[in-house]
């Protein structure tokens, strides 16, 4: 009743596109993740007024569609002369759009922990850093991360459009088996399936963390 | 000893203190009453430099808490406050939470730093309750656990501001009941308080606060027994 061309080796040409989408989305979340906790300090440290130019930068990320982005990154290094793989482009402008979306859910995090809470602290004599590492990095954590996976899985599909700039992650690896075999459905279907395995644990260690960490 | 010379305060237009005069020696308890909005809280959090002052001087043990260059985190080690709210740190044990600053601030090592803990938790009546998270507590016991997480750092002061004003009516008699504790084991201590009867228990003076002005200050026998402040009377005719 089903019959397929598709053969083993064809299976390991989509493991080789999931695992570039793996990297790229590893690169970026973790780059953009480092970035967006130093943004998002230095907005909640500084006050609205003197964040406004980083704001204002971090509205763009957030904008523009990915996919003009990674044109016009690309773009821009190649007449920049950097001389960037497409693999170093990709990540470095999914890094600042991942970091667009963390700065906020950081920002929202350390807003979250109760200005009492953190003048007991420093009560106690903790300074400012102690008081960030000790109380606030905890609770702002536990805040943010339902949203930071969600960003996390978000940036994981985005990826695909690294497509653009002649990466073969995922879904460009699903392309050219479509093409080749025109089997789009059960092609799409694998390819959907694989994304899948993949996000799953994440959303899983999410909440995981989220049961762990509720003291109750 | 804690001085307090011609304080001045504002916030914007309001002037919340104007021209506090105030000594307090050691081993002396000190309780501050008057309405909302008289000063008092604020009072007690530009002692500790939590609130920065406009002009007058704060001098704590010989410390000016408000100059350049004064290390404020070294000065709150001597400052123990605790606030109207439980402030407990949601993420950390009863344990955990008093041992943490004994640790982080004055690098004790955590053997160290636990034993101090349960000294000090099972003094404020909470020896039971180490591996708790506060959210499984009343208020009083958060109330309770917050004395202690400030008693563990050894402080030669106590600041109390207006402890009980959050709690359940049936809870505040076990709070009031570790201030009175602390209090006739000699720690030098300021509450800020609404609980009349408790100030006259314990306290060596009491001093009116009104409109951020200290409109008298007195032992308590004379302020309560003979008031001679025009407000204070009234004050005391409305809290009785």
């Amino acid at each position: 009743m089903f019959d397929t061309a598709l053969t083993l080796a064809d299976l390991g040409f989509l493991a080789k596109g999931a695992a570039m989408t793996l990297a790229v989305t590893a690169v970026s979340v973790l780059a953009g993740t480092v970035l967006g906790v130093l943004f998002g300090v230095i907005r909640n440290q500084v006050g609205p007024y003197w964040s406004m130019p980083l704001t204002f930068l971090l509205d763009i990320f957030r904008s523009v569609p990915l996919l003009i982005q990674l044109v016009l990154g690309n773009a821009m290094q190649s007449i920049m002369k950097l001389g960037w793989a497409p693999f170093t482009t990709s990540c470095v402008v999914l890094s600042l759009y991942t970091a667009a979306y963390c700065t906020e859910i950081v920002r929202g995090g350390i807003s979250s922990v109760p200005a009492t809470t953190r003048r007991a602290a420093r009560s106690l004599g903790m300074t400012w850093w102690q008081d960030m590492r000790y109380i606030v990095a905890p609770l702002a954590t536990r805040v943010s991360l339902p949203a930071w996976i969600g960003l996390t899985l978000g940036v994981m599909k985005d990826s695909a459009l690294v497509l653009w700039l002649g990466l073969i992650e995922l879904l460009r690896a699903s392309q050219i088996l479509v093409t080749r075999l025109q089997e789009p459905l059960f092609i799409l279907l694998i390819c959907g399936a694989i994304y899948f395995i993949i996000s799953f644990p994440i959303a899983r260690l999410g909440g995981y963390l989220e049961r762990r960490w509720s003291n109750d | 000893m804690i001085e307090i010379e011609n304080v001045r305060k504002s916030f914007g237009q309001l002037e919340v203190l104007k021209g506090i005069n105030l000594t307090v020696e050691k081993g002396e308890v000190l309780t501050i009453i008057g309405g909302s909005g008289s000063g008092k809280s604020t009072l007690l959090t530009c002692i500790n430099g939590l609130e920065t002052i406009d002009s007058g001087r704060i001098v704590v043990d010989g410390t000016d808490v408000h100059a350049k260059g004064t290390d404020l985190n070294k000065l709150r080690r001597k400052l123990g406050i605790v606030f109207q709210q439980f402030n407990a740190f949601p993420h950390l044990t009863v344990l955990e939470n008093v041992m943490l600053a004994p640790v982080k601030v004055l690098g004790q090592s955590k053997a160290e730093a636990e034993a101090m803990a349960v000294k000090q938790l099972t003094h404020v009546g909470l020896g039971d309750k180490l591996k708790v998270y506060p959210s499984r507590m009343s208020g009083g016991q958060q109330q309770r656990m917050a004395i202690a997480r400030a008693l563990a750092m050894s402080p030669a002061y106590m600041l109390f501001d207006e402890v009980t004003s959050a709690l359940d009516p049936q809870l505040v008699g076990e709070v009031l009941d570790t201030l009175r504790m602390l209090a006739s084991e000699g720690m030098t201590m300021i509450c800020v308080t609404h609980e009349m009867k408790f100030a006259r228990e314990v306290s060596d003076r009491v001093a009116f606060f009104h409109k951020g002005v200290m409109a008298e200050i007195a032992p308590p026998e004379a302020l309560f027994g003979a008031p001679k402040d025009a407000d204070l009377k009234t004050f005391l005719a409305a809290t009785h």
